[in-house]
Formats: structure tokens, sequence, C-alpha cells
């Protein structure tokens, strides 16, 4: 039961967070990469800002597999970096802290890229 | 067939599907809410294997980044974010098909400024505003004491 409480919660809190997304695409000019950049940069502010992290505790994988959860991770490891590390953490701790997302989208995308034909747009 | 003009208007508004945005907007709910479900269901599986919480979100992440880059190869996520719209566009399932799809594309113009470089056409303002973000975020709490 409480499995089910949590997927529904990831669903619903998920499916909320890309359906505001959805009316971004509708009512205004912005481009699938600005709305992703603005994701992100939305993340680390309400990272930063502590709202975040309680919707994470809330909805799980539902705030974290959106971009906004992205930009939470790059708020959330800057601020752990600087406790270790100091003002060297400012600099570290976000790429740091998104480098696993990052590095498997840089890497699996070439070894697909290499290896599959491109699909003709029709 | 006779009919009034108004007769014919309200044919027409029967016949015609509901209006795009409420079809856009529950369609964006319901892919974009059963892509973090599988996630959450992911990330469950691999704490009841015995991964730390902060473990299993990053590998969460990287299984979801490298279904979604292998669904792009196969020409499957394109066709799921046709009807998905921001649903398969916000997560980073989303991001990963991003980096990975003009990858493909452009791979014919060379593998150096075609398959590597178009790999950042919309992954890199992400990475750029989000990293500026989080060291202006840091400065802030590191001037401030706020950490």
């Amino acid at each position: 039961m409480t499995i089910l409480i949590a997927l529904l919660k990831a669903f619903l809190v998920g499916g909320l967070i890309c359906a505001i997304g959805q009316i971004f695409i509708d009512y205004t000019k912005l481009t699938p990469a600005r709305i992703l950049t603005g994701y992100v940069v939305a993340g680390v502010i309400l990272g930063g800002g502590g709202l975040y992290p309680k919707i994470v505790e809330f909805a799980g994988a539902g705030a974290t597999v959106p971009l906004l959860g992205f930009g939470n991770t790059l708020a959330k490891g800057v601020r752990e970096a600087i406790q270790e590390e100091g003002l060297l953490g400012v600099l570290t701790g976000g790429l740091g802290a998104t480098a696993a997302g990052i590095a498997a989208a840089v890497f699996f995308s070439l070894i697909i890229a290499l290896i599959f034909k491109p699909k003709s747009k029709s | 067939m006779n009919m009034t003009p108004e007769e014919y208007n309200e044919l027409t508004k029967q016949s015609s599907p509901r209006s795009p945005f409420i079809k856009d907007f529950l369609m964006a709910f319901a892919i974009g809410g059963l892509i973090c479900a599988l996630g959450q269901a992911i990330m469950m599986a691999y704490q009841s294997a015995g991964m730390t919480e902060e473990v299993s979100g990053s590998v969460t992440s990287v299984t979801l980044v490298f279904l979604s880059i292998l669904l792009t190869g196969f020409n499957v996520y394109p066709k799921i974010a046709k009807f998905g719209g921001a649903g398969t566009l916000v997560p980073i399932t989303g991001f990963a098909n991003a980096v990975a799809s003009p990858a493909l594309e452009f791979k014919s113009e060379g593998l150096v400024l075609g398959l590597a470089a178009k790999m950042f056409v919309i992954a890199g303002p992400v990475i750029v505003y989000g990293t500026c973000a989080s060291i202006v975020y840091g400065l802030i709490i590191y001037l401030f004491g706020l950490y």
C-alpha cells in the first residue's frame, strides 16, 4: 500500500509539473530549449529557497525526475560542497552533484548515435 | 441536407474535438506523470536492493537517461513525444532525448562538429544557465553564511 501511495504521489506531482510546462508551450512562444533552461534555473531558485526539498520529500521521483529536480540538485550540491570545501564548493558543487546524469547522457548519446542510423523525419 | 447556419454551427461544435489545450494538458499530465511514477518504481527497487536514498536517486536518473536515449535510437521516444508534449520534454528523459537526438541527426556532418558539437545545442544552454545560477546561489549563501 505504501508503495502504491508513493507511486501515486510521484504520478500526480510529476504530472502536474509537466502539465504546467504544457501551458508554457501552448500559451507562450517559448521554445523547448527555453522551457528546459527555465525549469532548471527555477529549480535552482526553488531548491535554494528551501521549498523544493519539501516537494521532493513528499513526491520523491515526482519531484526529482522533472528538470526542476535537476536545478534542485545543483543548488543542493553547491550547499553541501560549501560545507565541506568552503568557497571552492561554490564552483565544484553544482556540476559535481549532477555529473552522473550529464556524463551518462553524453556517453550513451555517443554510443547510440554511432550505432543507429538517423530516421528521416516524416 | 438543409439546415440553417445556426444548426450548422451547432453540428460542427459537436463533432469537433475538445479544445486542443485541454487535451494537450491532460496528455502532458498523464505521460509526464507516468515517467515520474516509473522513476519512483525504479528508485524504490534500487533502495530495496540496499542503495542509500542519495545514491538510488542518481542511479535512477542514469537509468532513465539510458532508457530515453535507447528509445531515441529506436525512434520510439520522438513518437511518444508527439502526443506527450511537455510530458516528454520536462522530465530528465526529455533532457537526455535533447542530447541524443541532434547527435544522431547531425552524425552525417562529422564526428566532431556534427555528432559531438550538436549534442549541446539544447543541453548546452541548460547546463550554462543552471550551473551559473547555482554559482550565484552559492556565492550568496557563502557570503551571508547561510549554508
